[in-house]
């Protein structure tokens, strides 16, 4: 997967209410991209549960949040709303897993991306990133705050 | 705490049936137990009310009354059902009432859970044996103890 000091690749994706997200909109703030496989399956819910239960103080740390899958615009409202989730959810739908595929976190043989975590600086340069060993495995919120802490400590 | 033997952390919710189902196989390992809060809102909108509830019988020095309580039976878990709880363990209800809207209680249940996202944990239940944490319904295995 991607490595931190990489310049991010660029994207534009649609999110869960059909208003594109470029990578360019996320320049001056620090931002982590959530790849999860699917949205609905069980373990999903809970990873994108548990972030939501800590976005105050995520934000709060100077993060922004965005979820990205390979479902459409319209699974993503659905899944959001049905979960309450308030950060956006990024449909990598068409080309399906381009953008996953670009961030080297997608599995061809499954159609889905692995569960990746991020952090792309405020420069647009990635500087953290972690993929779970297994897509059942769930990265814990503990691993944001200690790559934000990290971050401001450098 | 209670019972003996291995000690075994629990996070959990009171809304969460593998929970129930978990607590019903910690009871009968013999394991020396300790139970943590971890209310995920989205999943279980109850689970923090419940929590706080519990803590407030533990200020009347019944918190394992209800919580085997709470777990024993899910389907009945408004308010209502909460008081008709009280009233079977022996809690003074005013003081109950009182006592699981405060500060005290609440603050409680947020260390419990602050606890829990720093160590990882990402749902229900998450079981910590000897250091090492096993997440979601926990097979005999993690809770033997050595040699068994």
């Amino acid at each position: 997967m991607i490595e931190p000091g990489t310049r991010a690749p660029d994207f534009t994706l649609p999110d869960q209410d059909g208003n594109e997200v470029s990578l360019a909109d996320l320049e001056g703030q620090t931002s982590v991209l959530v790849f999860y496989p699917l949205d609905f399956s069980p373990t999903c819910t809970d990873q994108l549960n548990v972030y939501q239960e800590v976005l105050p103080e995520l934000e709060s740390g100077g993060a922004k949040l965005y979820g990205i899958s390979v479902d459409s615009a319209f699974a993503h409202k659905a899944f959001q709303e049905q979960l309450g989730v308030t950060f956006p959810l990024l449909a990598d739908f068409n080309p399906k897993g381009e953008v996953a595929r670009a961030y080297g976190v997608y599995i061809g043989e499954r159609g889905h991306s692995r569960r990746a975590l991020v952090m792309v600086g405020p420069d647009l340069t990635v500087t953290w990133s972690h993929e779970s060993p297994t897509p059942l495995e769930v990265p814990g919120a503990n691993l944001i705050f200690d790559a934000l802490e990290a971050q401001r400590a450098a | 705490m209670r019972g003996e033997g291995r000690l075994v952390i629990e996070y959990g919710s009171y809304e969460c049936p593998y929970c129930a189902k978990a607590d019903l196989l910690l009871a009968g390992a013999g394991t020396e137990r300790a139970f943590r809060h971890f209310p995920v809102a989205s999943k279980h909108p109850r689970a923090r009310v419940l929590a706080h509830a519990a803590e407030a019988a533990a200020l009347q020095g019944a918190f394992w009354e209800m919580h085997d309580s709470l777990m024993a039976d899910q389907a009945h878990l408004d308010d209502p059902h909460l008081w008709e709880r009280c009233e079977r363990i022996g809690l003074d209800l005013a003081r109950f009432e009182a006592d699981r809207r405060s500060e005290q209680v609440a603050e409680r249940v947020q260390r419990d859970f602050r606890a829990a996202i720093r160590a990882g944990v990402t749902t229900t239940p998450t079981l910590f044996v000897d250091g090492v944490a096993y997440a979601g319904m926990p097979g005999v295995e993690a809770i033997a103890a050595p040699g068994d």
